[in-house]
């Protein structure tokens, strides 16, 4: 069983290969991404997450499929239907039973999709030991948590790009044509704003995954996160709009008003769910002109019909600038602790 | 031969307040099995981690293979394999899949690195278990898995923190015995990092004792003892029943005797050196009934008692219970 010399032979052989192939190997960042991936992939919390959401949006669309049948047998022009933008109505209506759209649907639980894939990313890693294992492997410590992120996303990509294609799909099924190609591209825009909210979340449980040492901490404090912008940050916003409205008596000008609307939605928008709410909004209703308040003098002389895509782009710009840039702000702060932080084994 | 393969020069490692690593100089050879050995708590981890670059040390320098551990950590982890204490695997993965990964992070391709994990597998004796899950693995088979994984990358230096911890006493043999072989046989030079004096002492050919943050002493352990101890006088106690008040006059007469104390039937005896024979010889010749002798050398367990008990509240539990 044993021989001597076994890893100087090997050593050897390494030598021989190394001087006629100096770079050998896959890249460590793509071995790390891909076995992240698999991990993600076969884990138990992400197969049920799909299943929720695939069994909840499938649903949701049976029944908007079922109001929209509806509507196009009401409807006497046919040939007015792409007019209507159906296979968006797809994605937004609610059906009649009281079931959500599927984009509600996307909005609820995206976020702990995200948060599911990245709470435990560093420190269960740690606290099983393998971290510093890991790091002392001629890897860049970078590697490590850029790998994580990469690998989830690519994760979270496939699914909701699985998910939107399957529902375009549905919808030639139902209505026996097409969608036209604008709605086409809305509706991949769609996906990309989903996946950049999704990624949003998962950074933030990134971030927490690195900051506590616990995992049932940083699910937690992600939850909660989630929690109070999707329920409670609602209240607040309508409580300080109560508390701060210009008085009815005091002869307040219309400034004054807008300015306490303007100060209002800004509010509103420092919730990334508010930003992405606005978001798939304009991109998959294309009627909607403006996410602020309007003037009347505003709007005289519009035309009455939808915008086209480059217009609701130009609409939601500010809103992706915003979830781009709070999801890069949450791995910019995870990466500099995690490559501040020192390794030890189990702490 | 003695060609330094890790140097370390004035390294020190502040902690808020505490200083972890004081000053060390230390210099360990091609191919030797160096043994850092400490209570817990004296820095020997942290050292380690310098060593590898996973930390930074506040001042000072630390060099492996000549590289700057600090300036270039991924040239030496090239080289250098690091057996954290407790390691720990991928539980959802087979033993041969870890391993795998591992080389995979080496930039070993897939078909070397398969042969080279199963002959590993082989080395460590987990042949049989290398598709089981390592989540099922036990304490002992999982530092032997942590050895293959070591080594799986062909390094130069070996560092092993704590690897005897948690093992039961034939498996800390086996291991040593693993590791003491893989020294010779690969000329691989080991650094391992223990609180378990008599292990080191099985396999390690210098130790460098350890204590809050400082080296004490290097060299094999009786030279060890030597600087630590040169200057204590031996202690030989006797036991005899009946001793006469003209035994201890005698004994007090013979060259060298310091000091001799008398408690019951029990003398104690301190001396510059050796006198064990003519304690002996004394006692009988005055007729006592001589139970029992004993020259207290100051080996190990003196070195033991002397810097470890003092140490770490904690970890003198930990000693004691795992003794």
């Amino acid at each position: 069983m044993e021989t001597p010399g076994f890893i100087q032979n090997l050593r050897e052989r390494d030598g021989e290969e190394e001087s006629r192939n100096p770079k050998k190997g896959t890249d460590p960042f793509w071995v790390i991404v891909q076995k992240e991936m698999g991990d993600h992939i076969t884990s138990w919390r992400y197969i049920i997450l799909l299943g929720i959401i695939a069994l909840t949006c499938l649903a949701s669309l049976y029944t908007a499929s079922q109001t929209i049948r509806d509507a196009i047998d009401q409807a006497n022009d046919k040939s007015s239907l792409e007019g209507l933008f159906l296979f968006l109505k797809l994605f937004t209506l609610s059906g009649d039973s009281g079931l959500p759209s599927f984009v509600w649907f996307v909005t609820f639980l995206g976020p702990l999709l995200g948060i599911a894939l990245g709470f435990d990313a560093i420190n269960s890693e740690r606290s099983k030991g393998t971290l510093s294992r890991m790091m002392s492997q001629p890897v860049p410590r970078d590697y490590v948590i850029n790998a994580k992120f990469v690998a989830a996303l690519a994760v979270i990509s496939v699914l909701f790009f699985a998910l939107g294609f399957l529902v375009m799909g549905f919808g030639i099924y139902i209505y026996g044509i097409p969608p036209s190609f604008e709605s086409f591209l809305r509706v991949i825009f769609f996906i990309v704003l989903t996946i950049i909210y999704v990624a949003f979340w998962l950074n933030l449980s990134i971030l927490f995954s690195v900051r506590f040492r616990q995992a049932a901490t940083s699910a937690l404090s992600s939850i909660a996160v989630w929690l109070f912008f999707t329920v409670f940050y609602q209240m607040l916003i309508r409580l300080v709009a109560q508390a701060t409205a210009p008085g009815q008596q005091s002869g307040q000008t219309v400034n004054a008003l807008m300015n306490h609307q303007h100060f209002i939605f800004f509010l509103g928008r420092l919730s990334p769910s508010q930003l992405f709410n606005d978001g798939t909004l304009t991109l998959l209703t294309p009627s909607v002109r403006s996410l602020g308040p309007l003037m009347r003098q505003q709007v005289v002389g519009a035309i009455p019909s939808p915008l086209p895509l480059g217009q609701s782009l130009l609409l939601v710009w500010p809103q992706v600038t915003g979830l781009i840039a709070a999801t890069v702000i949450c791995f910019g702060i995870s990466y500099l602790l995690f490559m501040r932080q020192e390794i030890r084994s189990r702490s | 031969m003695a060609e330094s393969i890790i140097s370390m020069e004035n390294l020190t490692k502040q902690y808020d307040e505490t200083t972890a690593v004081d000053h060390l100089n230390l210099e360990i050879e091609r191919g030797e099995i160096f043994g850092l050995l400490g209570p817990n708590g004296a820095g020997k981890s942290t050292t380690i981690l310098m060593m590898l670059g996973l930390t930074e040390p506040t001042s000072g320098s630390v060099a492996v293979c000549g590289i700057d551990s600090t300036r270039k950590p991924i040239e030496v982890k090239k080289r250098v394999g690091y057996l954290p204490d407790d390691v720990g695997f991928y539980e959802d993965l087979s033993g041969l899949d870890n391993l795998l990964y591992t080389a995979h992070l080496n930039r070993i391709p897939k078909r070397e690195a398969l042969e080279r994990a199963q002959s590993l597998l082989k080395r460590v004796g987990l042949s049989e278990s290398g598709e089981k899950k390592a989540g099922k693995y036990s304490r002992g088979m999982r530092q032997r898995l942590g050895l293959a994984d070591v080594l799986i990358k062909n390094p130069e230096v070996i560092i092993l923190d704590e690897p005897t911890l948690g093992i039961d006493p034939e498996g800390v043999r086996e291991f040593l015995d693993l590791i003491q072989r893989l020294s010779r046989d690969e000329g691989i030079t080991v650094l391992l990092s223990s609180h378990h004096l008599h292990q080191v002492q099985q396999v390690c050919d210098r130790v460098g004792l350890f204590v809050h943050g400082r080296l004490l002493a290097k060299g094999d352990v009786h030279t060890l003892a030597n600087q630590l101890f040169a200057d204590r006088p031996i202690v030989i106690t006797v036991k005899a029943p009946n001793l006469s008040d003209e035994c201890i006059e005698r004994l007090n007469q013979i060259n060298d005797v310091i000091k001799i104390t008398q408690e019951g039937e029990a003398l104690s005896i301190e001396a510059g050196h050796d006198i064990t024979g003519e304690v002996a010889k004394t006692v009988i010749e005055t007729e006592g009934t001589l139970k029992y002798v004993n020259k207290r050398d100051y080996g190990l367990d003196e070195i033991y008692h002397q810097y470890f008990e003092g140490g770490e509240a904690r970890g003198d539990t930990r000693l004691h219970s795992e003794s």
